[in-house]
């Protein structure tokens, strides 16, 4: 294990040029547009192809058919799953230092797993409590300054960063306490399946509540590669920043230069 | 006596008016424009003469040439003035038609104006949200409001959940012309490509 967590730092150190001079800045909010890092664009190309023909033959198929499904029962499988994802996010929140968020996550978690009947309905919300943010791994090493290195499209899984994929490792390496007593421990009660079924339903209601977009945004797209990308890279950016305001971190400096008024 | 009186002040008021144009806020602006876009989304109407009403809209209150530009980023500053005069132009047909029919797709879709954020003069940041259906969550959408005429307020960039769909653009495009060696006409026959279609 203590093997395991070496490499994982060495490869992050390695692939996103983490430096002990580094200014402890984002390297994101550094970024302007148009400076994204794809090291592997032919291969990540191929892989975006990949799941592109994935997602029509299975994945699209499959939402379609759960979106059938009445309202109620689609709402609270995503509350359920969204519930499952506090025990990664609270994890997060510590190690960002956001202890009132922590707190309040643990508040929502114990009540919308015992009253909200394990997370179907968020009684959390219900009596005033602030929206929920999920949290990564990945979202928690940006937040210590490591830029999200190159650019990756992984089978299957989709968009994804250096850091990213490296943070999502975490999970496996003990970060995650439903990874944890679903498959790593045989603890009698849950098994592997548990946590693969949670793992595709969440991609399943996430594809579920984006099918018009997705169509949109291919259908208005010269180069859907290059969009999912930038969306993707701007999402993260979002996150790791924690502000919904993404204007006020972002350079407007193209638009100052433009005066057509 | 009154009542003559009284037209007769009503009707040079608005004579005098009708030739002054006057500054609106950047949020009544947009309420205004997404009522105007909901009555054409939600009227009966052929979906030819919709896209053609989406696209009148989008003429008069969005600025399509500052996001022209804005979407060549650096490129812009290399292109001579003919080609930036031919991309002006195929970006304008190619936006027109994204725009309309990325609309055309919804149906009386129902947004709400919030709050406004002044950045600066330039800027009026408008925060609204789609309202949420049986098959959509609410979604919450930026409108970034070019306020350097306060009489002509344009539309420079739609901002969804924190994703600019003006800077999507200005990557894509930017994707398309770094992968043809830089060249600005790969991006021009692109854009001409996706208007025909």
């Amino acid at each position: 294990m203590k093997k395991f967590l070496k490499s994982l730092i060495i490869i992050l150190a390695m692939t996103t040029g983490a430096i002990a001079g580094s200014d402890g800045e984002n390297d994101l909010s550094k970024k302007k547009a148009g400076q994204i890092k794809d090291c592997f664009e032919p291969l990540n190309r191929a892989t975006f192809a990949l799941n592109q023909g994935l997602d029509k033959i299975i994945f699209k198929p499959v939402a379609k058919t759960y979106r059938i499904l009445p309202s109620p029962i689609r709402v609270g499988t995503s509350n359920a799953l969204d519930n499952l994802s506090s025990v990664v996010t609270i994890p997060n929140n510590l190690l960002q230092g956001e202890f009132k968020k922590a707190g309040i996550n643990i508040g929502r978690f114990v009540l919308n797993t015992t009253f909200g009947v394990i997370g179907i309905f968020d009684v959390a919300e219900m009596i005033g409590f602030p929206e929920y943010e999920k949290e990564d791994y990945g979202q928690t090493l940006g937040s210590y300054g490591i830029g999200p290195g190159c650019y990756l499209v992984l089978p299957v899984i989709g968009p994804s960063t250096v850091r990213d994929t490296v943070g999502s490792l975490a999970n496996l390496a003990g970060g995650d306490a439903w990874y944890n007593v679903t498959v790593a421990n045989d603890t009698q009660h849950f098994s592997d399946f548990d946590y693969w079924g949670t793992r595709i339903s969440t991609g399943i209601d996430f594809r579920a509540k984006n099918i018009e977009s997705f169509e949109n945004l291919e259908k208005n797209s010269m180069d859907f590669y290059a969009s999912v990308r930038s969306l993707y890279l701007q999402d993260r950016q979002m996150k790791i920043s924690n502000t919904k305001a993404i204007i006020e971190t972002m350079d407007d400096s193209d638009w100052e230069e433009i005066e057509t008024n | 006596m009154k009542k003559i009186l009284t037209f007769f002040l009503s009707t040079f008021l608005f004579f005098t008016n009708s030739n002054i144009s006057f500054s609106i806020e950047p949020d009544v602006f947009i309420q205004s424009t997404v009522n105007r876009a909901a009555d054409t989304l939600g009227g009966n109407f052929t979906k030819n003469e919709r896209i053609e009403q989406l696209k009148q809209i989008a003429k008069d209150t969005v600025d399509i040439t500052g996001i022209g530009y804005y979407s060549l980023g650096s490129h812009r500053k290399s292109l001579s003035k003919e080609q930036l005069s031919t991309y002006k132009k195929a970006f304008e047909e190619y936006f027109l038609k994204s725009f309309s029919s990325r609309l055309a797709e919804y149906s009386n879709p129902e947004i709400e104006v919030i709050s406004k954020n002044k950045l600066n003069k330039n800027y009026t940041i408008v925060l609204s949200k789609l309202v949420a259906t049986d098959s959509r969550p609410e979604v919450k959408i930026e409108w970034r409001v070019y306020t350097k005429n306060p009489e002509n307020l344009l539309i420079r960039d739609l901002i969804i959940e924190g994703l600019s769909l003006a800077r999507t653009q200005k990557e894509e495009f930017s994707s398309i012309i770094n992968s043809n060696d830089g060249k600005i006409e790969a991006l021009l026959k692109n854009l001409a490509d996706f208007s025909a279609e």
